[in-house]
């Protein structure tokens, strides 16, 4: 019987999935459902025997859509997938617990050991050295630790987190279980944004199983899901949240893995980053390090969306410049026009223009250039992007994202909007760009987080202040 | 759910909110349970809640307001989400929400009078391949129409042929819209 692999994926759900597979079964054949390999301009992408086909709106003419062997796919054979590896191969739940749980019996000095070597940063946006915050939280003393991993993801233009819980949710348990072992914690949370419905089946799904197996005698994991606010993607104010309260920012110090959770020395690492944990203990820290350029070491998944022809996450090592990503992997722009800006790193990232666009995609080249990797997520616009209206966009929204706990952010953001409005309406007047400059400067260098510290960069890059 | 009797309904909630108490987030989700099982949180839904969790009103006020899924009003029958974020206004969302206002004749945060439908912003549905995208009654649509936003099947209701539930995708050779400029 030919085998039909079909993913159970948001977006290839959105696309017909499902009703695909029923007509596949239909036809007699043995239908899988897998993760997606996030070739999301190919979605619905399935695989039959080998040999994908997408985007698949008709089972009768399969020929159409034929992309060839899945292990032949150049899109899929020219990355370098060390936390993607098996996401889209099989049905996740056909799953063996037996390396994981020779990895759980090693020293928690060694492992942490390897990923300093690896020299692992925090995916989540910041880039931070993972190591760090792994030996602050094992070398605080406490009679109770927590391993929390914020998968509230709440960038536009990113979908990594999605596409990993929807397609490997046990690589994020093994993350967890091993961050667990190493740094002393019996507990693990995942706070899952709400706007995910189809990860937080699957992730519940994972973790009953994953008890099962009793995977989670020394360190249990439960899943939170949120109520719709993207700044509790901000670590302390998701620790207010998991604590049942208003998602306001704490004030550091105290860091988290110092004084998270409940007080607590708490481990908050973005999922893609705890996804990485399992390839990096694997095949040794040394080894991931010899990937990527510099102090970026290893692999980022990029994702390559908006205004874009072959839209896709894409994991490769550090280093490749975002022309190649842009034009090369994603084939330019959906619409056929000019690339006319591309936004890095979510909304709190700078529109990059011109030149800038041949920058090597590193933490160091980016903030050389006031920009930044973030998630990873990159939004492309073609050249009917009018970038005034990104920058009331981007002060609109941390107007209504703002937790409201600091001045500059709650008020800022707020003057802001009126001050690009007021040059939307006379564009010539000038002196409002001298008000925004200033208010730049307040939010960026006042404001208690990076939601109003950030706010900066996407609308002195969309204006082209400096 | 005005048919319910109210004590019947205070039970529902105190009962809700217990077995929320001791777990980790308790008060918010709580609060989603009772949006999913009554629509929206009511006064009378946060006094019970503030009892059970020894806080104030004032306190669960406070959480409601925060978070926009603790919705105070009910959302229409037929549910509409748009994205408003870039990755989708690169591809027309700005365009999508406001031809779709148009059509129904309320704006983005409105429900029509008669509670049939309603119409709200998201911030990302992770969907920013494939924008512009939305989503009605929580089913996720990429490559969103007007048609498909407001003509398409009731999910829940009859599944009809799939090739009919998806969005009509006329255009490109891949059978996906331009963005169309």
């Amino acid at each position: 019987m030919s085998i039909a692999k079909v993913p159970r994926e948001t977006l290839a759900i959105a696309l017909g999935a499902d009703e695909l597979a029923a007509e596949l079964a239909r036809s007699g054949h043995e239908v899988v459902r897998t993760g997606s390999y996030g070739l999301c301009w190919a979605e619905p992408m399935i695989d039959i025997d080998g040999i994908a086909y997408g985007p698949v709106t008709d089972l009768a003419d399969l020929d159409a859509v034929r992309l060839g062997p899945v292990d032949a796919l150049p899109d899929l054979a020219r990355q370098e997938r060390r936390v993607f590896d098996r996401c889209g191969r099989a049905d996740p739940f056909d799953y063996d617990p037996a390396w994981v749980r020779s990895q759980l019996e090693r020293d928690p000095a060694e492992i942490i050991d390897e990923i300093e070597a690896s020299g692992l940063r925090g995916r989540g946006g910041a880039g931070f050295p993972a190591h760090i915050k792994w030996r602050t939280v094992h070398d605080t003393p406490a009679d109770e630790k927590y391993v929390v991993v914020n998968a509230d993801e709440g960038d536009s233009g990113t979908f990594a987190d999605r596409l990993i819980m929807e397609g490997d949710p046990f690589r994020l348990i093994e993350g967890m279980l091993l961050a667990g072992r190493a740094v002393g914690a019996r507990k693990g949370i995942v706070y899952l944004r709400s706007e995910y419905p189809l990860a937080a089946e699957i992730f519940a799904r994972a973790i009953k199983s994953a008890r099962a197996m009793g995977l989670l005698e020394t360190c249990a994991i439960e899943l939170f899901v949120g109520a719709g606010a993207y700044i509790c993607g901000e670590e302390t104010s998701l620790l207010e949240s998991l604590e049942g309260k208003r998602g306001e920012i704490r004030a550091k110090p105290p860091v988290p893995a110092v004084a998270g959770l409940f007080g607590k020395p708490t481990l908050v690492h973005n999922v893609i980053t705890l996804c990485a944990v399992s390839g990096i203990l694997d095949k040794g820290g040394a080894a991931y390090a010899d990937l990527g350029v510099g102090a970026s070491t290893g692999t980022m998944a990029f994702q390559l969306a908006g205004n874009v022809e072959k839209g896709a996450l894409i994991e490769i090592p550090f280093g490749v410049s975002l022309r190649e990503l842009v034009e090369d992997w994603g084939g330019g722009t959906r619409t056929g026009r000019p690339v006319g800006a591309v936004q890095v790193g979510g909304p709190l990232g700078a529109y990059l223009k011109g030149e800038q666009i041949d920058t090597p995609m590193t933490y160091e080249a980016l903030a050389a250039i006031g920009a930044g990797v973030g998630h990873g997520g990159i939004v492309v616009f073609d050249d009917t992007v009018d970038l005034v209206r990104q920058a009331h966009y981007a002060f609109a929204f941390c107007a209504h994202e703002s937790c409201g706990k600091c001045t500059p952010c709650r008020i800022g953001a707020v003057r802001g909007k009126e001050m690009v409005e007021a040059l939307m309406a006379s564009p010539r007047s000038g002196g409002e760009l001298a008000i925004i400059r200033d208010l730049c400067d307040v939010m960026e260098q006042a404001s208690l987080c990076q939601m109003g510290g950030m706010t900066p960069i996407p609308v002195r890059s969309a204006l082209g202040l400096k | 759910m005005a048919a319910t009797e109210p004590g019947l309904e205070e039970t529902r909630v105190r009962d809700i909110a217990t077995s929320r108490v001791d777990q980790i987030g308790g008060t918010i989700a709580a609060l989603c349970d009772i949006v999913r099982t009554f629509g929206c949180i009511e006064r009378r839904h946060m006094e019970i809640v503030a009892d059970v969790f020894n806080l104030t009103v004032a306190e669960i006020r406070g959480i409601v307001s925060f978070y926009s899924d603790l919705r105070t009003e009910r959302a229409g029958r037929r549910h509409i989400r748009i994205c408003q974020a870039e990755a989708c206004q690169a591809v027309g969302g700005r365009e999508l929400t406001a031809a779709t206002a148009a059509r129904l004749g309320i704006s983005l945060g409105e429900t029509a009078a008669d509670g049939s439908i309603s119409l709200e912003a998201v911030y990302c549905l992770g969907l920013c391949t494939s924008g512009p995208s939305a989503t009605v009654n929580d089913r996720p649509i990429a490559y969103a129409t007007v048609e498909a936003l407001i003509e398409s099947p009731q999910p829940g209701s009859a599944r009809g042929n799939p090739s009919h539930e998806r969005s009509p995708q006329p255009g490109s050779a891949r059978g996906r819209p331009l963005a169309g400029k």
